[in-house]
């Protein structure tokens, strides 16, 4: 098999099936639980204000949450019942966020949806609103509205459309089973997309660790128009934006560019389902394929409605086997240690990692000995060693001097590091006080509030990767919220 | 429930700082061996004297400087051990005491401790005792391996550098020959090398460019044809310089073609000392030099980075 790859990167668990082996062959199971808290800050950008009130009565696919501008998406009920409580939740970053909590009733009554059929004769105008209305964002784990990725700047032209079917995190196999499940579903919406940007080319990337998965897609690509798979080396992190645009495309996202700089769009297999799902059938985003494993008793590849309470979904996989010391929304490299496990799933939960007491014991950070296993890691050429000394003395000219905005927080050089020391919370660090000041800067010398275009730009410099970034991505919701 | 909250990445390689400092006490293992077979019980006294002082310098240090006690990463143990391989078996007690103290408490510990020094310990320890003890330190130490003949020669040999011609290429790869404890077995060496390099521990750049550097350079400043310039490369401690003291970490450059042009330099410097200078070895200092050179090297090469380059000249 004739694979792709970019530069350096590492290979976690390369002996072990990258972890994923307790799972990928599960097929995915459908659970619906009695309660579903939806939260209200689930995508990149303006939280969605709640429009229903306690008492009322929902179907699914009801909106719950109004968009708050272009950077926004709407919310919906993910099952039918009684809307028990308006009130806030902790959020996956600081602070609270608002969420509404509905009671199942297990009728499964839907709203009236408005199918616009098949993707091949549906009016390429009618796409992108459809996708709007679906409350679609990147479900890869960035959250980005999906709309808004794929409403371009004037004069910016895209030539190719590439989807994410790297996987490229270890334990994960939601996307894998996506792929040998609803493959067509996939190509559905990236064919929905192609036609509504009129781009000729759209080629699906996949990890060569996933063989059946590429066969599948292969199948599903046939006799439609300009679709295409790429195997892929498996490498972590290649189902990152930039590193999968360069291993498909041979062209470099320019520094502080969006992927639409080298005429490319990418978009998660995930995503290019929902989309299918909204322009086909009409239905919003209420659901997501979720995988559970690490220590529960029966490790699982679950459909989930969004809100669905973590507890719920462990209880449906067993129990725990051992006495969970962290739970990882996410994969291992990016995903996000939440607090308790009251947390709802989110659009962009693609997985629930638990680890045990062992397993989430840290390290203490012990001296830099310069083994250069950072530089050999970073997928972006930076040395990461040298931006630590800087971050260590909150010295941020010195970081961004030294690129720390074009660090996409992937976590290898922190994953190599035998000293354990904490590279990328370090950069995420640096970066977040970098764009603040910028922020501040931008805000002090023109006091107008920021239009939709220009909350996406400051959204989007700063988080141009998204690949898994829950933990940048929610801090980043809670900017966009704060902008608003 | 008390669950743990931290930032990601939420999973480490399993290779710590400990673990590839007990790597390369590992890939020592032969040549430690060899070495007191070859020479005996002085030999053994040499390498305990200088590990047990350096662990005991490191830890008095930390102790007084209330610093985390760290004895225990194994770095102390692998100066040490490095320092000691690199005195002949005849060196006394005391010097071997001495140079381990120095290398932890003035070398490591005074520039800031582990990772912050700029020379490599053992090397610079090596670089005093042979000023300061020359006697002791020198070609006239040396003697010749026990079981390479019968009965003790304690009479001090010609070293194989300053009469090339005296022992064969065999006697060369088996040890059999005069020198410091750890240099004289270059085929105990190779197993050391290919373990670090199979662990992932060391890459294969810096010991393979450094001891084809001394080789070309000394076809080509030297001359004498190929095979005795093999045996110049095979001789002294090129060898053990370029697998164990070249390759540390902190006194070496990080990235791939810096590392490549540290060890021809460093192979260069052999060469021109070994032919011009007063030393007949200039291994030692072929090394410290370039170690001081390494930053710069570290800095003045131009990085790649993601996205500055123009993307038209990347098409794939």
């Amino acid at each position: 098999m004739l694979t792709k790859t970019f530069k350096r990167g590492v290979h976690p668990l390369h002996n072990m099936h990258e972890g994923k082996s307790a799972t990928r062959d599960l097929p995915v199971r459908e659970y619906v639980s009695d309660t579903v808290v939806i939260s209200m800050a689930m995508n990149i950008g303006a939280p969605a204000k709640p429009c229903v009130k306690k008492g009322d009565h929902v179907d699914i696919g009801q909106v719950i949450g109004e968009a708050q501008g272009f950077m926004s998406v709407p919310v919906h009920a993910s099952v039918s019942g009684e809307v028990v409580a308006v009130d806030s939740i902790p959020s996956l970053g600081a602070g609270n966020v608002q969420a509404v909590t509905i009671k199942n009733d297990f009728a499964d009554t839907w709203v009236e949806l408005h199918p616009l059929g098949n993707v091949e004769q549906v009016d390429p105008k009618a796409v992108i609103p459809a996708i709007q209305a679906a409350g679609i964002t990147g479900m890869g784990g960035a959250s980005f509205p999906t709309h808004v990725k794929l409403t371009f700047r004037e004069g910016a032209t895209c030539d190719t459309i590439v989807v994410n079917g790297a996987e490229c995190e270890t334990h994960l196999t939601a996307d894998y089973r996506l792929m040998l499940e609803h493959s067509t579903r996939i190509v559905d919406g990236l064919r929905a997309v192609m036609r509504a940007l009129n781009v000729p080319k759209g080629i699906i990337g996949i990890e060569d660790n996933k063989p059946e998965a590429i066969v599948a897609m292969e199948q599903a690509c046939q006799g439609r128009a300009g679709v295409s798979v790429q195997p892929l080396k498996t490498k972590y992190p290649q189902g990152g934006e930039k590193q999968l645009i360069e291993a498909i495309t041979g062209r470099q996202v320019p520094s502080g560019g969006l992927p639409i700089a080298a005429h490319v769009v990418v978009l998660n297999v995930g995503t290019c389902a929902a989309i299918a799902d909204a322009v086909i059938d009409g239905k919003p985003l209420i659901q997501r394929i979720c995988t559970v494993t690490g220590c529960v008793r029966k490790p699982s590849n679950l459909m989930v409605r969004i809100g669905t309470i973590t507890e719920d979904i462990i209880g449906e996989c067993g129990g725990y086997s051992e006495t969970p010391g962290k739970i990882v929304f996410g994969g291992m490299m990016t995903g996000i240690a939440i607090p308790n496990d009251q947390m709802p799933v989110f659009k962009s939960s693609n997985g629930i990692v638990v680890l045990n007491e062992k397993q989430a014991k840290s390290k203490d950070e012990s001296p830099c000995i310069h083994c250069g296993r950072c530089v050999a890691a970073c997928p972006i050429g930076l040395n990461p060693y040298q931006i630590k000394v800087a971050a260590d003395k909150s010295d941020f000219a010195a970081a961004e001097k030294l690129h720390v905005m074009d660090c996409i927080l992937c976590g290898s050089c922190a994953y190599q590091c035998p000293s354990r020391r904490w590279l990328t919370p370090s950069f995420k660090f640096c970066k977040d006080h970098i764009t603040a000041e910028a922020k501040a800067k931008a805000a002090a010398s023109k006091p107008q509030p920021p239009s939709g275009d220009a909350a996406r730009n400051a959204a989007t410099s700063k988080d141009v990767d998204s690949m898994g970034k829950q933990s940048a991505g929610h801090a980043s919701k809670q900017k966009g919220g704060a902008t608003k | 429930m008390s669950l743990r909250i931290s930032t990601a990445p939420h999973m480490h390689n399993p290779l710590t700082t400990s673990r590839l400092m007990q790597n390369v006490c590992i890939a020592l293992m032969p040549t430690v061996l060899v070495g007191v077979y070859a020479f005996g019980f002085p030999a053994l006294m040499v390498l305990a004297v200088s590990v047990a002082s350096a662990v005991v310098s490191e830890f008095l240090w930390q102790k007084i400087a209330h610093q985390p006690v760290r004895v225990n990463d194994f770095s102390a143990i692998l100066t040490g051990l490095i320092l000691g391989l690199n005195l002949p078996s005849t060196a006394p007690w005391w010097m071997a005491m001495v140079g381990s103290a120095f290398a932890i408490i003035v070398v490591k510990q005074l520039f800031g401790g582990l990772g912050d020094n700029f020379l490599n310990p053992a090397l610079a320890a090596r670089a005093v005792l042979l000023a300061s003890w020359p006697v002791h330190m020198a070609a006239s130490a040396y003697v010749k391996p026990t079981f390479f003949e019968a009965g003790v020669d304690a009479v001090s040999a010609a070293t194989p550098l300053s009469s090339p011609g005296s022992y064969t290429l065999m006697q060369r790869l088996l040890g059999q020959i005069p020198g410091t404890i750890g240099e004289v077995s270059k085929i105990a060496i190779l197993i050391g090398f290919l373990f670090l390099v199979c662990t992932s521990t060391i890459s294969w750049r810096i010991p393979v460019v450094m001891v084809g550097s001394v080789y070309v350079f000394t076809l080509l400043i030297v001359g004498g044809g190929f095979e005795s310039a093999l045996i110049a490369t095979l001789s002294g401690g090129v060898l053990f310089g370029a697998v164990f003291m070249a390759t540390d970490y902190v006194t070496s450059p990080i990235r791939p073609v810096a590392q490549i042009i540290y060890a021809a330099l460093i192979g260069l410097i052999i060469v021109l000392i070994r032919q011009f200078g007063n030393y007949p070895e200039g291994v030692t200092y072929g090394i410290l030099l370039m170690n001081i050179a390494t930053p710069l090297i570290d800095r003045f090469l131009p990085q790649k980075i993601y996205g500055y380059q123009k993307k038209e000249a990347k098409k794939a």
